[in-house]
């Protein structure tokens, strides 16, 4: 491999002085000293996080603060980490929702095998588990970084509900003929 | 050209493939032998023909012939005989082959009929599979998938029908569900022989229910779930417990008596959920008592015993052993073998006896009533096993009175009691204590608190084995879950005591057999690898004086009636 020496061109006198380069720095720095800011100040600034976002997996309540989901264990068979872990359990006679028969006892997601994949919101029968905004997590031992069933509720909040699925079931049993 | 067939045996083309059957086989099974599936809720193969699913609709047709000559009529197109198919469809499961049947389960009047039924009972269905245990083994939701239309039509209301009604104490019914395909019912008249489930109300309304004053409440009732081929009856033990797809299935035997009902039994991560009859035809056909699916709870109880002790102190299981071997060898010895042990470990204990020398051998023999179906009067699984392996050569006697009186005598001064509790055998509490007891146990009794040396052992379900059920059928289990922790296979346990005794050497369950079928020659071609998952039929006529307790039962029939 041939090698090309080059030479360098020797500096005139005022760029020896290093007063033009100053200058046009110094231009750098007034000119963003008076725009606004391109960071945010986490974390008492917080970023807009845009729809579709997928954070945390929530479960959610229905408007009237009822719980959705039924135990079915789709996310769980679902769930590529098999980080969510249920064990079902039934809804007791005499509770006002026992036509819904069936509600998770426990509900874990440990979120150090959650990969936000998204798979159990999109397999969910009764939309009730979200990915919803919170993204930041953080805790000092494994245990806490399992969020139970009712931390899931408490991050999860209500949502809009357009089916009332079951509510209109109870209305058509109590509708029907009497058998 | 259809083939002449042998004589028991009719020629049938099924999509156009031609298969030899036996003389009185529906289509549905014809259908089977090819790997074509014919769809179907109502039928069942151990049941009578209901006919009323109307799900596997084939079309059907017949060479043709000249009505008045009757030679075949050729199709010169193909130059074969020519096929009059049946402008309808016709039923499966209803329609026995002849001769150059042909069907055809593929052209498109089948396949609208399919869509059709399909269509008329998802109607009402209450699509409620989140919750239905049935998910995952439901005929409704596979057939829908395979033959349904995709879509629903279906604007108005649904129809309402009860729900979460109790049955009886094992079985839960949702009308809701129910295609009243009458499987249930025909099973409690004909099998069970307990008629208690009917449909009442017309049409729509139609709903399955228990005549009044009764309850689906027999030893067999949840045979009815696992027949039922949607979510409407469930077990109330499973109900909400896990969903079936989780679960991993391992061949194994009901050892609550001599019948030896083929199972599956259903675990997850260690844990077992359920136990489901296997079939079995020459056994067990498709059923299993309820008696023996609840078998699985002695699994994880609080008597279970995890911890080998010795004088009381927990100890290693090789000092364990080396202490029961110093025992044994002080002379005095009897054994008590058991009937619920397996064909292994009863050669073993055999070779145990032999290494000893002069030892005596019990077996504890348990008898109830038969039901005349799958529990039968010897309710210990293996009672032939130790026959077989020459462990013993007379049935046992109701008490051990006989060991009691040597104990008395005292010219036995060590118990070494395999599988069994002493206590409930008919020794009383100051013989025990007379005695050194060595324990091979599962679960805490009198006998392992009593016991001078008590290892810990496995259940049924924690390890693989095999029994010789009434038939002399050898048949084999295989372990569905580990056993907790401290415990030991009983062949392991065995197998060391054996060696330190100055037996041969332990060997694993292969090796085991290799000895076995070296040491009994009705067993010479056996190994546990080739045993059938059917089983394997032994020669009886070597016990045939012997008074065996049993009656007759399904697929058995005691050789002296």
């Amino acid at each position: 491999m041939a090698v090309i020496p080059l030479t360098r061109k020797p500096l005139s006198l005022v760029e020896r002085t290093y007063v033009p380069a100053i200058l046009s720095g110094l231009k750098t720095t007034f000119k963003r000293m008076f725009r606004p800011n391109d960071t945010l100040e986490y974390p008492e600034q917080r970023p807009a996080i845009p729809p579709g976002y997928r954070g945390v997996p929530t479960l959610v309540k229905d408007p009237n603060g009822r719980e959705k989901c039924v135990s079915c264990q789709l996310c769980e068979f679902v769930c590529p980490p098999k980080a969510i872990r249920i064990t079902p359990g039934t809804v007791p006679e005499g509770s006002g929702r026992e036509h819904v028969e069936k509600a998770p006892q426990a509900f874990d997601i440990d979120m150090l095998r959650c990969i936000y994949c998204g798979l159990c919101q999109e397999v969910c029968p009764e939309e009730a588990i979200f990915l919803q905004n919170q993204y930041s997590l953080s805790g000092y031992t494994r245990e806490e970084l399992v969020n139970h069933k009712d931390r899931l509720y408490e991050l999860g909040g209500t949502l809009p509900d357009s089916h009332y699925k079951w509510d209109k079931k109870k209305a058509a049993a109590e509708a029907g003929p009497a058998h | 050209m259809i083939q002449p067939a042998k004589p028991d045996l009719v020629t049938v083309n099924i999509d156009g493939q031609e298969i030899a059957v036996p003389k009185g086989t529906n289509v549905i099974e014809a259908a089977r032998l090819v790997n074509v599936d014919v769809p179907h809720y109502c039928y069942h193969p151990k049941l009578s023909v209901a006919g009323n699913c109307r799900m596997c609709l084939i079309e059907m047709g017949l060479p043709a012939v000249d009505p008045a000559t009757k030679a075949p009529v050729m199709d010169p197109a193909t130059g074969k005989q020519k096929i009059n198919w049946i402008p309808r469809p016709q039923i499966g499961c209803g329609t026995n082959v002849s001769p150059g049947l042909h069907i055809r389960t593929t052209s498109p009047m089948v396949k609208e009929a399919r869509e059709g039924v399909m269509e008329f009972l998802l109607v009402n269905h209450p699509l409620d599979c989140p919750i239905c245990d049935q998910a995952g083994e439901c005929k409704l939701q596979e057939q829908a998938t395979a033959y349904g239309r995709g879509y629903s039509r279906y604007i108005e209301e649904k129809n309402v029908k009860p729900k979460r009604t109790q049955l009886g104490p094992r079985v839960t019914l949702d009308d809701e569900r129910c295609v009243l395909c009458s499987r249930c019912i025909r099973f409690s008249r004909e099998v069970a022989k307990d008629d208690v489930l009917g449909f009442i109300d017309r049409g729509s309304h139609s709903t399955l229910t228990c005549f009044p004053g009764r309850q689906l409440e027999n030893n067999y009732s949840l045979n009815t779930v696992d027949i039922c081929p949607v979510g409407a009856l469930t077990s109330t033990d499973f109900r909400f417990k896990m969903r079936v797809w989780f679960l991993k299935q391992t061949n194994s035997l009901d050892p609550e008596s001599s019948a030896g009902a083929n199972t599956t039994v259903w675990s997850r991560e260690g844990v077992i959920y359920r136990i489901t009859p296997r079939r079995n035809d020459e056994v067990n056909d498709t059923w299993m008592a309820d008696s023996g699916r609840v078998l699985y709870k002695q699994v994880r109880t609080d008597t279970r015993l995890t911890a080998a002790k010795v004088r009381g102190a927990s100890a290693t299981l090789a000092a364990a052993v080396s202490a029961a071997a110093e025992l044994l060898r002080a002379g005095g010895v009897a054994i008590v073998g058991s009937g619920r042990s397996t064909v292994e470990e009863q050669f073993l204990t055999r070779q145990l006896a032999a290494a000893l020398g002069g030892v005596s051998i019990n077996l504890v023999s348990r008898v109830g009533a038969g039901d005349g179906l799958l529990v039968s009067a010897d309710r210990n699984p293996n009672v032939r096993g130790a026959l077989v392996t020459g462990l013993v050569s007379a049935l046992p006697s109701a008490q051990l009175a006989g060991l009691g009186a040597e104990i008395d005598a005292g010219r036995v001064r060590t118990v070494l009691a395999i599988g069994e509790d002493l206590a409930a055998a008919g020794l009383t509490a100051a013989q025990l204590a007379k005695v050194s007891v060595v324990c091979l146990g599962t679960h805490a009794n009198p006998t392992s608190a009593a016991a001078q040396v008590l290892i810990p052992t496995l259940t049924v379900f924690e390890k693989s084995g095999t029994f010789v059920n009434q038939q002399f059928r050898l048949q084999k289990f295989a372990a569905a879950v580990p056993g907790p922790a401290g415990t030991t296979d009983d062949l392991a346990v065995l197998g060391q005591l054996v060696a330190a005794l100055g037996g041969p050497a332990a060997a694993d369950l292969a090796g085991v057999w290799t000895r076995l079928a070296a040491a009994v020659p009705a067993l010479a071609t056996v190994t546990f690898a080739n045993l059938p998952e059917t089983g394997l039929l032994l020669d009886p006529t070597p016990y045939a004086a012997l008074p065996f307790v049993e009656g007759a039962g399904l697929h058995h029939s005691p050789a002296k009636a």
